[in-house]
Order: C-alpha cells, then structure tokens, then sequence
C-alpha cells in the first residue's frame, strides 16, 4: 500500500519525466543512429560548399567583394562601413576563425529560411497551424541549449554540423514568428482588393502577401543571424570551430587575452551582419522610382557606359498635373 | 447596344453574418423581423431580401447610412461575401452558382472593384498597380503595359506612370485605383464609396470624371455612396437602403418626389431641390407655337399671350416675337420682329442654374433640348411660385 501525505503528495507521486526521456533516447540511439547520422548529410553539404567558398577568398579579395555589395544595397556609407569593420577583423587576427563562424552562421541562417519562412506562412493561414506551433517555438527559444546539446552529441556526434543543428533550433523561432506576423498584419485592404480581382490563394502569396511581408521577414532573418551569432560560442562547447572556441579556449585557460579577441571578432562580425541585413530590409521597404540598376557600383558601371536602354524605362513624374491636385 | 438592356440581376439576396445562418435564414423565410432574428439567434442581418436590377450603361447608386448594408450588398455582388440564399445573375450567368474557377474568371474579366481606402500595392509602381487585374489574369508584361498605360491616360495620370502610389495625392491614388479597374475592361464596375475619402473639391472633380468615363465609354456601375449630393449628382437610378432592406428604388427626381416613406423623405429634407430638378420636366407646354413653315393664316384673335415661339418643321426653336406685332400677325412679320438677344436655357439644366437667364430674359425662357428642339418655356411667375413652394 502506497502510503501518501495529503499535506505532500509529491513525495510519492512524480511523473518520472528524466526517466522517460533518458529511455527514450538510449532506445532512440541505439536504434536509429544511422537515420540521425544520414540526417546530416544535407547541413554537412551546404556546410562545405559555403566554408570552401568563404576560405578560397582572399582576405582582400573578401573585403573588396562585401564593400561592393554594400555599397549596392545600401550606398556608400555602408561600403565604407563594410570595409572598416573587416580591415579590424583581419588586424586583430581573426580573419580565418571569422570565415568559420560566418560560414556556419550562413548555413544556419540558409536552414532558418528554408524551414521557418513556410511553416510562417503555413501558420499566418492556418489559426490551428499557428496555436499548435506556438509552444514548440516558445520551447526552442526558452529551453537552455545546455539541455539540448547533450542529446545532440548523442545522435549527431560532434564537430560543425551538430553545431549548426543546435544553432538552427536556437535561431529558427523569431523567423516563424516574423513570417507569420508580417502577413498577418497586412491592410485587410489589399487582401481585399487582390481577392476583387480574382488571385488564387497562390498568386495572392507570391504576389501580395510576401511582397507586402518583406520587411517583417527581413527583421527577422535579422534576427534569427544575430541569434546564431550568440549561440556559435555556446555550440563550440561539442567542438564547433571559429570564434566561440577562441572564447571557449580563452576562458578554459584564463587566457583574458584570446577571450576578448574572439569576442571582439564576434561582435564585429555581429554589427557588419546586422547593418547589412537591416540595410537590406529598409530597401524593401523603401520607396521611390529608382531602380536597382540606377544606384550602388552597378549605376556606377551603367552611367559610365551610358547604358540608355535603362534610362527610357523611368519616366521622372512631371509636375504638369500638379496643379490639378 | 439597347440602353434598357438589363445587364445584372439580383433576385431576394439575403445575407446572414454569424455561426448559424440555417436558423436565422428559416426565421427569415417565415416572416421574422431583423431585429427578432437578432435577438432570438444572435445572429446578424447584413441584406435582407434585396432584388433589383442594373441596365446596360447606366450608373446605379445603392445609398444609404453606414451599417445599411450597402457595401456588404455590392461585396455579394461578386461574392467577396458569400450570399446566405436569392440569386445574382450577370449577363444571364448566375453567379450565385459558380464553382471557384468560373468564379475567379468572373472577377477577372468582368467585375472590377474601386475601394474607398484605394487598397493600391504600395510595392508596385503606378503601371503595376493598373496593371495588377490583367497581371493576375495571366496577361504578359507588354500587353498589360500598354493597356495600363491607356487606362492611366484615360484618368490623366500617363506621366506618373513609373511612381509609386506614396508618392501620389489622394486624388490621384484613387484615379489609379480607377485605372486598375479600367484597364480589365470590366462588364461592369464596383464602387464601393469610392470617392468618400477625398475631400470635396476633388471629389467633385472626380464625379465629373466619372460621369465623363461613363459617357465616353458606355460603362456599367454600381456605385455606393453614403452622400445623398454625389447619389443625386452621377446616379441613372438609385437604391435607398436601411437596415439591410432596399427601400425604394428609382431616378432621383421619382424619389424625391414620392419618397416611399418618412426615412427616404428624411433623407431629401436637407436637399437644395433646385439643384436636383432639370428644367425640362418643369418647363410649362402652355405658350403659344408656331411652325415657321407652315403657310396657313394664323389666328391670334383671342390670344392671352404676350409672346410667340417660333419653331421650324423639325421643332427647333427659332426665336421669339411679340403676339401684338403693330396689328400685322403675318409670319413674315413676326419673323421679322424677333426679339434680339435670344435666351434660352438647356433642358438638362437644373432650376438653380438657370434661375440668373430666367430672370434676365424679358420673355419666358424657351426649354430646349441638346439639338435645340423646344420642350417648353419657364416664365419669371413660374419660378417664383416653384420656389416659394419648395
């Protein structure tokens, strides 16, 4: 007979929820590790292509490359701002362990979009999608990666790929949530008017509803890089290379030094990321007739060549009506 | 393409909002009131019963206040919100039946819809958004360009073609919401109080563009309005809704004249009449006509009148002459004697505008019609006695 305090009853009745979990998941390795082995294999090829590619670069090379691209999405200030920031990654000495990071950053963040931005869409039409999915995210982003990076190990082993799997639970809910928000909040107006003439719920997507999202979805691939860049130095404890095993390795030695470099090299990495991907968003958001082929180092290169094919397209507005209005 | 022609129809459309339409739809059938239904169930009444039909190239307004149920009404129209029961048939095909497909082709080519808030996509330059109906309906790029280019210039906005909506005044973002609608080349045009959200002038100025749009191109709409001026202003006929129910249906002046009850006369109780009636179906038959071409005497003996209409065979007015012309009543004389300068006053005019050559003309006004036809004469006394009873 089971003798239970009505004052306590805790002591006898527990749910056993370790138990179940560690026998879940010895069952879990035992049985299927090859399954969670193969499951690798796609994060370990876009792993390499992008850490071959971003290690082939030369450093100046590199630095060339990403001033052009800011300089293209968002002027001038931003292709000095790119330039500084990766000139100092490089003084301090972190060039190689930064293309690491950024690697694994840009294969999380690769991942992120792949799954977060249809199950936002999937949960923005579907209220039941949504309710279901809500706790899951919250657990993704609540549950310390501690927890999770043991089980990991377990089915995936060690080294980058885990660590980009880790990353990818940890960085994922802010996309969904953005996603799912951004079309949510279109004007009830535009859906409307799409609706009046006669979009099939696949043309209202492509057409309205991601258009129109642009800028919530960019904040939050904003968002879910940042999130990698913080978990990259929590994953380098199942030996993911870069910057955060800098910091890891600075900290096990006491060696201050090596911590704060890492750290330094993770920081500027974190701003470079951030001004670029806000930059990005701002320019879907933006507004005006001026065309992508008419601004940055590509305007530059097509007014040096007078390239007039694309100046008939833009008719400037003429103040001839004004005075109508 | 007849003018009687009647080109939509919609027969005992109702529309339940709520979660359990059978019931109050069974109230409805037997006899329930609005309000009973409401109370009994919960749920809520949008359009009860409305039947009426639209002819080909006339402007159909649906007026009323807001909750009337006028814009849920033009939304069952092409079945943004599904009806609860009746039918809707445009061009003998009902709608009401459609599957998805039929239905989406409907919106395409035969329906367009201009929104009070202008719901352009702020993502898409000028063109786009003209171009948006005919993007949707699989159109390439060249083709829709050059109708959305045409549709822009019809509303004057060709040279704004490559800005974006922001950067256009409320007046003009509406003509692009215009312009959208206009470049499908729809059967027929929805507005929903399309012109409520500018301020007066350009609303104004944007009825007379419709009328103009309208007159040009033999356009079918179906406009709603809350403001009784703009119903009265660009209407063939109107509807009067209250609390979901059509409550009359008619021309302006029919309506005004006999208003169907106390709320449809509440309604014109504000209204500047003069501004409303058009003088021909003032205009007094009782001066005295004379065809100019007819060689028989004329008998002026017995004649109360001052003045003599002169018409020639096809009824145009020709001018005007003093009945006591020195004694000699022959036509060559009255010819002779017209009275310089001639007034006369369009029968498509209002009372109000004609008011200032009614009272500077020494004679009663000749009423003509746009060919110059004489449809009658208003007199000072007339229009004074109008008025004092108005």
């Amino acid at each position: 007979m089971i003798d239970v305090s009505f004052l306590d009853p805790f002591q006898q009745l527990t749910i056993p929820v370790g138990e179940w979990v560690e026998a879940m998941l010895n069952y879990l390795v035992q049985n299927f590790r090859d399954v969670f082995r193969a499951a690798r294999w796609p994060i370990d090829q876009i792993l390499d292509l992008v850490e071959g590619v971003l290690s082939a670069i030369p450093p100046l090379i590199g630095i060339i490359l990403s001033v052009l691209f800011g300089w293209q999405v968002a002027g001038a200030r931003m292709g000095v701002f790119c330039a500084i920031t990766l000139t100092l990654l490089g003084l301090i000495g972190v060039w190689e362990q930064s293309m690491v990071t950024l690697s694994l950053v840009i294969t999380s963040l690769f991942f992120c979009v792949v799954i977060g931005v249809p199950l936002g869409i999937l949960s923005a039409r579907y209220d039941r999608m949504e309710k279901t999915i809500r706790p899951v995210l919250d657990a993704m982003q609540t549950l310390p990666a501690f927890v999770y990076l043991v089980p990991v190990v377990m089915l995936f082993g060690i080294g980058n790929v885990p660590g980009v799997l880790v990353t990818i639970i940890f960085a994922l809910p802010p996309l969904v949530r953005l996603t799912n928000l951004g079309i949510r909040q279109i004007p009830a107006d535009k859906i409307e008017a799409a609706r009046a003439f006669g979009c099939t719920p696949q043309q209202m997507l492509v057409k309205v509803q991601l258009p129109l999202a642009t800028p919530t979805i960019m904040a939050g691939v904003n968002q879910t890089l940042m999130l990698s860049l913080s978990m990259v130095v929590i994953a380098s404890m199942i030996s993911v290379e870069g910057l955060g095993q800098m910091v890891l390795r600075g900290i096990g030695r006491l060696d201050m030094g090596l911590a704060t470099v890492g750290g330094l090299g993770l920081v500027l990495l974190a701003i470079f990321l951030d001004r670029l991907t806000q930059a990005m968003g701002e320019r879907s958001n933006a507004s005006g007739a001026v065309r992508w082929f008419q601004v940055g180092p590509i305007g530059f290169v097509v007014s040096l060549f007078g390239v007039s094919a694309a100046k008939q397209q833009v008719v400037k507005p003429q103040p001839k009506k004004a005075t109508q209005e | 393409m007849s003018n009687t022609q009647e080109i939509l129809e919609v027969n005992n459309v109702f529309k339940v909002f709520g979660s359990a339409p059978d019931k109050a739809m069974e109230m409805l059938r037997n006899g329930a009131s609005k309000e009973h239904v409401l109370s009994e169930t919960g749920q809520n009444v949008g359009v009860f019963d409305a039947s009426f039909s639209v002819k080909r190239g006339e402007i159909f307004v649906i007026m009323g206040l807001s909750g009337s149920g006028k814009s849920t009404l033009v939304r069952l129209l092409n079945r943004l919100i599904e009806p609860s029961s009746g039918s809707i048939k445009l061009k003998g095909q009902t709608i009401t039946n459609l599957a998805d497909k039929d239905l989406l082709n409907v919106r395409r080519n035969d329906m367009s819809m201009v929104f009070q808030s202008f719901a352009l996509m702020p993502h898409m330059s000028v063109i786009d958004n003209a171009a948006f109906g005919l993007e949707i309906s699989g159109v390439d790029k060249k083709t829709r360009h050059e109708r959305a280019i045409e549709a822009l210039e019809q509303v004057g906005l060709g040279s704004y073609a490559y800005s974006r909506p922001d950067q256009l005044s409320g007046g003009m973002q509406q003509r692009v919401g215009l312009a959208r609608a206009l470049a499908n080349d729809p059967t027929i045009l929805l507005m929903d109080e399309a012109f409520s959200a500018l301020d007066p002038l350009i609303r104004y100025e944007m009825q007379g563009e419709l009328i103009r749009l309208q007159k040009e191109q033999e356009r079918t709409i179906v406009f709603i309005s809350h403001d009784l001026d703009e119903a009265i202003r660009i209407g063939d006929r109107i509807a009067i809704m209250e609390g979901g129910r059509i409550v009359q249906i008619g021309t302006p002046e029919e309506i005004m004249n006999n208003p169907a009850d106390d709320y449809v006369a509440s309604f014109f109780k504000g209204v500047d009449t003069t501004k409303t009636i058009k003088v021909k179906d003032i205009a007094q038959t009782s001066a005295l006509t004379v065809a100019v071409n007819q060689h028989q005497a004329i008998d002026f003996s017995n004649n109360p009148n001052e003045f003599v209409y002169l018409l020639d065979s096809n009824n145009k007015f020709v001018g005007v002459a003093p009945s006591t012309v020195n004694g000699d009543l022959s036509l060559e004389s009255l010819m002779a004697n017209r009275i310089t300068p001639q007034f006369s006053v369009n029968g498509s005019t209002s009372l109000k505008e004609s008011i200032s050559i009614v009272s500077e003309s020494p004679y009663p006004v000749p009423v003509l019609d746009d060919k110059g036809g004489y449809q009658g004469t208003l007199s000072k006394e007339y229009v004074l006695s109008l008025l004092a009873n108005n």
